[in-house]
């Protein structure tokens, strides 16, 4: 008997159970979906980009318990009882809402297409960052090196990423 | 572009996966099964269709195997260990130094996030910073399969050759034990990517002991990127007399590096980042040892 005789990799389907965005999630997916696909062609939340669909551009960028991963590098059955937040479900987070303030001030985008992935990326980095510790330009930087924009030139996007740490209050007077 | 299609298995148990990966070894030596651990390798390959794997057994819920366990000597780790867990742990970094500072070069944080340590060893990319780390460490991988049972492999008999370990198809890497750092003992790691978060062009891990009086004890070395495996090369009879200065760790580095044929399309600028990140790794490993000692008097 060959692996084909046992199942149709074709047709396997996967059970999955899943949350997103706060929301219980239960079908049945191929096997071969990638989260990214689930979540852009399955779920309609388009604001997780796709750009290099092998990990290198940070575009696909979503929390899984709370931690950043790329969802191309992730089958959609790999998330079986873990909770995802995607950009859309960070629309009422304060952080990432001050992100957004001080992206629109300082520049930070022009296409908008690698900004989710920033979004995610940077809420994660304010969010899990030690409080005794500020957050300087070089470890902003580095951090945000793993999302690649091919506009901005990144100087307005490191600027607000440091502006929305350093101050809580800024940024939620104004409107995301 | 997307994945070719595969037969998805989830194991709930170690012993699970080891009877997956068997009956499969067992069924068909020709279908390709494939281990699941972070994905941030294999999923790379298979999205670019440079992987096909007929079937995929994913262990990626095995908690069992994400847990690490601090001896009196040495720590051990699960296989599913994340590389950002070795980073960021304060106590596997007081532990292990070397291995957080290797884990914390490897990608990105979205990709350390997912990484395993497991992953990353039977990845065996010459270029990897883990792999290396677990030679210097002379670390000890333990490997289990459904028919031959448990066998532990020798961190520098691990890697058979480039993204090739001397692992068998049916068996699983389920843990790693590594030596902790020692009192007297410094770390180094260096390396030189283009881009943060790239791999390594050339990079160098050392263990330096260092003698109360200052005298230099014992060096353990190696590098990433320098051939088809991370190399140690170190060679226990290259004594330092009396108190090292700089121009030892540029002595050593260049002895060391000498004989060196790295597979790339520049040998002699791989062989120079190779010298420069071995001397730097071996003086950051001295000062450390140093400083520590001068804080413990
Ligand atoms: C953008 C990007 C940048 C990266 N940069 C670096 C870098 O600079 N340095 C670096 O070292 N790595 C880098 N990586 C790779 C990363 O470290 C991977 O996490 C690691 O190589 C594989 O770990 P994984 O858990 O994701 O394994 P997977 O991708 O799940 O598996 C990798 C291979 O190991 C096998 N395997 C996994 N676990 C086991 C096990 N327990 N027993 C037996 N076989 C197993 C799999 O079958 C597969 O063949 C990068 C990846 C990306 C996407
Ligand atoms: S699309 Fe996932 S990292 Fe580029
Ligand atoms: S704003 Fe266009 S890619 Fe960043």
């Amino acid at each position: 008997m060959t692996v084909e005789d046992a199942f149709s990799p074709l047709a396997q389907r996967v059970p999955l159970a899943t949350t997103v965005n706060g929301r219980p999630v239960t079908l049945a997916v191929p096997a071969r979906l990638t989260l990214a696909d689930l979540l852009r062609d399955e779920l309609h939340l388009t604001g997780t980009h796709l750009g290099c669909e092998h990990g290198v551009c940070g575009a696909c960028t979503v929390l899984v318990d709370g931690r950043s991963v790329r969802s191309c590098l992730l089958f959609a059955v790999q998330v079986e009882g873990r909770s995802v937040v995607t950009v859309e479900g960070l629309q009422d987070h304060p952080t990432t809402g001050r992100i957004k303030c001080a992206m629109a001030r300082h520049h930070g985008l022009q296409c908008g297409f690698c900004t989710p992935g920033m979004l995610v990326t940077a809420t994660e980095l304010i969010d899990r960052h030690p409080p005794e510790k500020p957050l300087d330009e070089a470890c902003v930087r580095e951090t945000m090196s793993g999302n690649i924009c091919r506009c901005t030139g990144y100087q307005g996007i490191v600027r607000a990423v440091l502006e929305a740490a350093a101050d809580p209050a800024t940024g939620t007077t104004h409107e995301g | 572009m997307k994945p070719a299609p595969f037969a998805y298995l989830r194991a709930r148990s170690v012993a699970e996966a080891l009877e997956m990966l068997g009956a499969s070894a067992h069924r068909d030596a020709d279908a390709h099964t494939k281990v699941l651990a972070g994905g941030q390798s294999l999923l790379t390959l298979m999205n670019l269709r440079l992987a096909r794997p007929d079937q995929l057994v994913d262990i990626g819920g095995l908690m069992e195997l994400s847990r690490t366990f601090e001896d009196t000597d040495s720590v051990v780790l699960g296989a599913l260990v994340r590389h950002r867990t070795l980073e960021t742990d304060p106590k596997l970094g007081k532990r292990l130094p070397l291995v957080a500072a290797a884990a914390g070069q490897i990608g990105h944080v979205a990709i350390r996030n997912r990484g395993t340590l497991g992953g990353s060893l039977s990845h065996a990319d010459p270029a990897a910073e883990l792999p290396l780390a677990m030679l210097v460490h002379e670390a000890v991988i333990h490997v289990e399969s459904a028919t031959s049972g448990r066998r532990t492999i020798r961190a520098e008999d691990f890697v058979e050759s480039i993204f090739t370990t001397t692992m068998q198809a049916d068996e699983l890497l389920t843990w790693v034990t590594v030596p902790s750092a020692r009192p007297g003992q410094g770390w180094g790691f260096v390396e030189f990517a283009p881009r943060i978060g790239d791999y390594a062009q050339a990079g160098a891990a050392c263990l330096v002991t260092v003698a109360p009086d200052g005298s230099v004890a014992a060096i353990r070395a190696g590098l990433l990127a320098a051939a088809d495996r991370p190399l140690v090369v170190s060679e226990p009879g290259d004594e330092v007399s009396g108190i090292p200065t700089h121009e030892t760790w540029e002595r050593l580095a260049a002895h060391w590096t000498r004989n060196l044929e790295p597979l790339t399309d520049d040998p002699d600028h791989t062989r120079h980042l190779c010298r420069a990140a071995l001397s730097q790794a071996l003086a950051d490993a001295y000062r450390r040892a140093r400083t520590d000692q001068e804080e413990a008097a």
